[in-house]
């Protein structure tokens, strides 16, 4: 079996530490981390790989220092790693950034065997849409299976494949047929620490770089700001509400009940409306 | 265990631990480098200033692609109290050279730079692992490391240990003591954002000048300690510590030392408006010379923090770590030319090359300062920055009083504070720990 | 980092990008709202999406229509004619039974068929599993830009659709532009939006499609469907009191004074994302703008700092209400009330003095 993860490498909004004397937030630009939801797709991949055989290849669209993150997929265990790097991918939206993936995963397909298993974790943590996998599946004309829970079953000489997937108020059980492309959801397994052996296998091991043309982008125009089509006119804060939080200032008397007073005072029937609410007190 | 074998096993990556690495790599040995932070420097935290001199013995072009913020043209000390401090502030044109000497550095950025160099250099070096135990033989040799990794145990012929100044390695195998709380301070610092322009402002800087504030006095409260102001490209990274037992003592935070540093009108401007982005704490070695331990055993050696091997008088540290990591490497690798076992008799080519450079020699200089700083710390930190400030004050100002009459009354309150035999005693015991 | 001395063409500008719609897409008129419905029951965010569905028509001077696509049965036509109640001028129906079920390869089928067919300049969907699921295959079938999660919807005096959304990581807005594709598609999330007003009236124009597919042209097959058990589901959506709790709380423990003071309102729990990430809550407790959008009468948010990403998920909330030690924290910029206090000692006395409050033998208690 030949599985392909697409994973991104995105800033670390995890690693928020709380000041330990003003307690407000303090953010650390520098270290990147591969997107968490990407590592359950990455797990369920090994797995695959170790029930039936093959290779795990990863793929990340990126700029340069997006190497580190490729080398952290390997010491997970992935066989391969490539990395997609080209300033002619810079500012890419996801009809662009699908048209990239999909050439690599193409030319990774010819290169190094046919692509039984397309992953992609769920959404991004920085506040991406969920959009980048059902885009590639699209290009690459393979079916597509989001929001999955679980893998019931795999046949990769059937072709089949039967999965959970989440819908609302529930779960549908699925049968597809492979090649396919799968996003799964988060904690819908744990990814495992590499053992030596995989970390020794990774830092010695070299990552695969290519550029548009090694990937065998044939229209440079799909691809970065130019093959996007929607553009960001605008950058701006919001804008501050006039009347910011007043602030209640207890004085003598206890915080909880001025709070609650000035609550109720502005909303009336709010008080009603929690008597009926509460309950079991 | 896995069934590969290594040269050398060099347990972090730090400026000790990549200089060993990168030494040992280019010496063509087969190397094995494991950090536990997520990535080289993700656990380091200092000031930082990079002394170049060192540097060039291991990447001798380093100024070619090396993260370096400014280079420093300027260095201040001050004594401080409450609301002023005395300084002595040289400057000059001459460190605007083709090969500067020193540089402040940023450690996360700089250590993932250091370390690639020993990855280029034929290094292997695993993250995100760290090391749980020393494996010994039945003689107590260092035959090899346990990690967190599945099947993670594998052996080389000896392990360089760079863990930092938390030696949770060694101490666990038995190789030396925990240090005391005496002997350790802590230290916590943050980085300040400000524009360049403002920076350059401020601190009188042009292009990539640099400047070095180091404060001591009563800003810690009369514990040893030391404060310290550092520029940065586009930033200020600025930071205090003390002694940890002093801490342990007087109950104070090493939080509340940095505010009252900060809030100190002297440090106050120069961080007028800045955007507080980080904020780190590290232990420090402060024992000095007495502190370091057993530097070299039975297939291991150790490095840099983990061996104490900070001159503390003058805040240099990583210099040494580099060094040593260097050294040790240097040793390694001529026992093994000779196709010697790595013995504690042939180990301790180490501590003979080490003794013989400026880390040890230096250490020795300053031997007996760090208790004399510390017994003397309320004299030293405290009373002797009041009355340098009072005695400055009364020198400066005009004000009507005749000028002898001044001199007297400093000089009484010098007396009354410590007494005749107070002051020439500290002098001389000051004398004699500075030589 | 050196760079690749290559002289290769320059990639362009952003000056550069000519707002010139090509003349086949002059044609593409109207708005569309795609209402999603599964087992016969319409995903209120639709509702919602009429709601705003119907301003940008209004602004634009042309017809709001909405999209169904379902089995041929009658529970379908009876979502058409809902729609109108929600104020759509006319509906695009695709009645087929082997649409049953939600499957991506028919679902997206149909919709690129009638946006080819009938050519609507805007396209609306729900950010839901379903609408991201279908929104991203349709986009990429059509070749056209999508702009997902938006908080605002609006139309330029040119008529283009600006599309307002947080930017990642960022505490700012964007907004963005399709401005040489058609149709200009949209996702939003549950509750962003308000829920526009039903009015019983009569049903319009309804333009039937065929599905063009028959069962043994898909290839995923449906096997079965297995409804959630009830438990300790979330109701974050449509609850009507919600507290929240931050890394303000600085343990995992202090979590469950949120619960107790949500306990004895009656209220849902739900927290920021870093405790999420942290593990100290489970995700759908989430609140922010990768987690839940509420509106709630009353929202009180203890030790959140009040990020972007927090601030989109709660602002249509009546009330908010916040407690936080940093005076300087950002979410004082949009709550109500704020008050300046350790949440750790605040929760437990707000729920004491809640519990006195609204208990019947209360004294206190305003008659009812």
């Amino acid at each position: 079996m030949h599985i392909i993860v697409c994973t991104k490498q995105v800033p670390d909004s995890a690693q928020i530490r709380v000041h330990p004397v003003t307690n407000t937030i303090m953010r650390q630009g520098v270290p990147t981390i591969i997107n968490p939801y990407d590592l359950f797709a990455l797990e369920e991949a090994l797995r695959l790989r170790d029930r039936f055989g093959g290779e795990v290849t990863v793929l990340t669209m990126g700029p340069a220092s997006a190497e580190d993150s490729l080398r952290k997929a390997q010491v997970f265990g992935a066989d391969r790693a490539v990395l997609l790097t080209d300033r002619f991918f810079a500012g890419a939206d996801t009809l662009a950034t699908t048209y990239a993936l999909a050439t690599a995963i193409r030319k990774i397909g010819a290169d190094y065997g046919a692509v039984d298993l397309v992953f992609c974790g769920k959404q991004t943590i920085d506040g991406d849409t969920a959009q980048v996998g059902p885009g590639v599946a699209k290009r690459l004309g393979l079916l597509q299976l989001t929001y999955v829970a679980r893998i019931v079953s795999l046949d990769p000489d059937k072709r089949r494949i039967e999965v959970e997937r989440r819908a609302e108020g529930g779960m549908q059980v699925l049968q597809s047929a492979l090649p396919c492309l799968v996003t799964m959801l988060e904690a819908s397994n744990e990814i495992r620490r590499g053992s030596l052996a995989d970390a020794l296998r990774a830092a010695r091991s070299t990552i695969v770089k290519w550029n548009a043309q090694d990937a065998g982008v044939e229209d440079i125009t799909k691809c970065g700001l130019r093959g996007s089509p929607t553009i960001v006119k605008r950058v701006f804060a919001p804008t501050a509400r006039t009347d910011k939080a007043i602030f209640i200032e207890p004085g003598d008397r206890p915080p909880a009940e001025v709070l609650i007073e000035e609550i109720f005072a502005r909303q009336p029937k709010l008080e009603s409306d929690l008597v009926s609410l509460a309950r079991g007190f | 265990m896995i069934e590969e074998r290594f040269d050398a096993i060099v347990i972090g990556a730090g400026m000790a631990g990549n200089a060993a690495a990168l030494t040992l790599a280019e010496r063509g040995l087969k190397v094995l480098q494991f950090e536990r932070g997520e990535y080289p420097g993700s656990k380091n935290v200092q000031g930082a200033i990079l002394y170049a001199d060192m540097l060039e013995k291991l990447v001798p072009d380093f100024r070619e692609d090396a993260p370096l913020e400014r280079h420093l043209v300027e260095q201040r000390f001050w004594m401080m109290d409450e609301r002023s401090h005395i300084g002595l502030h040289y400057r000059s044109e001459d460190f605007n050279e083709e090969r500067p000497n020193r540089y402040t550095i940023i450690r996360a950025q700089f250590d993932k730079w250091f370390s690639r160099k020993a990855q280029a250099a034929g290094a292997l070096t695993i993250c995100e692992t760290t090391v749980t135990e020393l494996v010994q033989d039945a003689y107590g040799k260092v035959i090899g490391v346990c990690t967190v990794r599945l099947v993670g145990q594998v052996h080389a012929d000896v392990v360089v240990l760079a863990e930092g100044v938390t030696v949770l390695l060694g101490t666990r195998a038995g190789l030396r003591q925990i240090p005391k709380p005496e002997t350790v301070a802590l230290a916590v610092k943050e980085m300040h954002f400000l524009p360049r322009e403002t920076i350059e402002a401020r601190f009188n800087l042009k292009g990539d000048e640099g400047t070095v504030i180091e404060a001591a006095g009563a800003v810690t409260h009369g514990m040893a300690g030391m404060g310290f102001i550092y520029t940065n490209q586009e930033s200020v990274s600025l930071g205090i510590g003390c002694i940890v037992s002093d801490f342990q003592k007087s109950g104070e935070t090493p939080y509340g030392l940095l505010e009252r540093f900060k809030r100190h009108p002297s440090v106050a401007p120069l961080i007028e408006g800045s955007e507080v982005k980080e904020y780190a704490a590290h232990l420090i070695p402060e024992g000095g010379y007495k502190a370091v331990p057993q530097l070299f055993g039975d297939g291991w050696v150790v490095v840099g923090d983990a061996a104490q091997l900070n001159n503390a008088i003058h805040r240099e540290g990583s210099n040494l770590a580099m060094t040593s990591g260097r050294l040790a490497a240097e040793a390694i690798f001529q026992i093994k030319s000779r196709r010697e076992p790595m013995t504690r008799a042939n180990l301790a080519l180490y501590k003979t090359m080490i003794d013989d450079s400026f880390v040890m020699k230096d250490l020795k200089k300053y031997k007996d300062m760090p208790a004399l700083l510390h017994t003397q710390s309320q004299n030293f930190f405290l009373t002797y920055p009041q009355l340098v400030s009072k005695a400055m004050q009364s020198f400066v100002r005009v004000d009507g009083t005749a000028k002898a009459d001044k001199e007297r009354t400093t000089l009484r309150s010098f007396v009354s504070a410590r007494s005749w035999t107070g002051l020439f005693g500290d002098a001389l015991r000051l004398a004699r720990a500075w030589r | 980092m050196t760079e690749p001395a290559k002289t290769p063409p320059r990639p362009a500008a952003r000056a550069a990008a000519k707002k010139e719609l090509p003349e086949h897409f002059k044609a593409y008129k109207h708005v569309w709202v795609f209402i999603e419905q599964e087992r016969g029951q319409v995903h209120p965010v639709s509702w919602e999406l009429t709601g705003a569905g119907r301003k940008l028509a209004d602004k634009l001077g042309v017809e709001l229509a909405a999209v169904v696509i379902g089995p041929d049965r009658a529970a379908t036509r009876e979502i058409v004619a809902e729609a109108f109640r929600y104020g759509v001028d006319l509906a695009y129906l695709v009645a087929d039974d082997v649409l049953v079920d939600y499957r991506n390869e028919s679902y997206t089928k149909a919709l690129t068929d009638l946006v080819n067919t009938y050519k609507p300049e805007i396209l609306l969907l729900g950010a839901t599993t379903l609408g991201r699921d279908l929104a991203g295959a349709v986009a990429t079938t059509l070749l056209t830009g999508l702009t997902a999660d938006c908080t605002d919807l609006d139309v330029d005096a040119d008529g283009s659709l600006a599309a307002t959304r947080p930017t990642f990581g960022g505490s700012l807005l964007c907004t963005i532009y399709t401005l040489n594709y058609r149709p200009q598609m949209a996702t939003v999330r549950p509750r962003v939006m308000p829920m526009p007003e039903r009015v019983e009236r009569a049903a319009g124009r309804v333009i039937e499609h065929p599905l063009g597919l028959v069962e043994a042209d898909i290839v995923t097959k449906v096997l079965g469907f297995v409804p959630d058990r009830d438990s300790d589901k979330s109701n974050l959506a449509f609850a009507d009191v919600v507290i929240a709790g931050g890394l303000g709380l600085g343990a995992p423990e202090n979590f469950q004074l949120v619960r107790q003071l949500a306990a004895v309102l009656g209220a849902e729990y739900g927290c920021s994302r870093p405790l999420v990430q942290k593990g100290w809550v489970t995700s759908d407790r989430q609140i922010g703008q990768t987690g839940k959008t509420i509106r709630p009468k009353l929202y009180i948010a203890a030790g959140i700092s009040g990020a972007i990403q927090h601030r989109v998920g709660v602002e249509g909330a009546d009330l908010i209400v916040a407690i936080n030690t940093d005076r300087n924290a950002p979410i004082f910029e949009f709550a109500h009330l704020g008050i300046v206090a350790d949440a750790i000692r605040l929760l437990p006395a707000l729920t004491e003095a809640f519990r006195r409050r609204l208990s019947p033998h209360s004294r206190d208690r305003i008659a009812s």
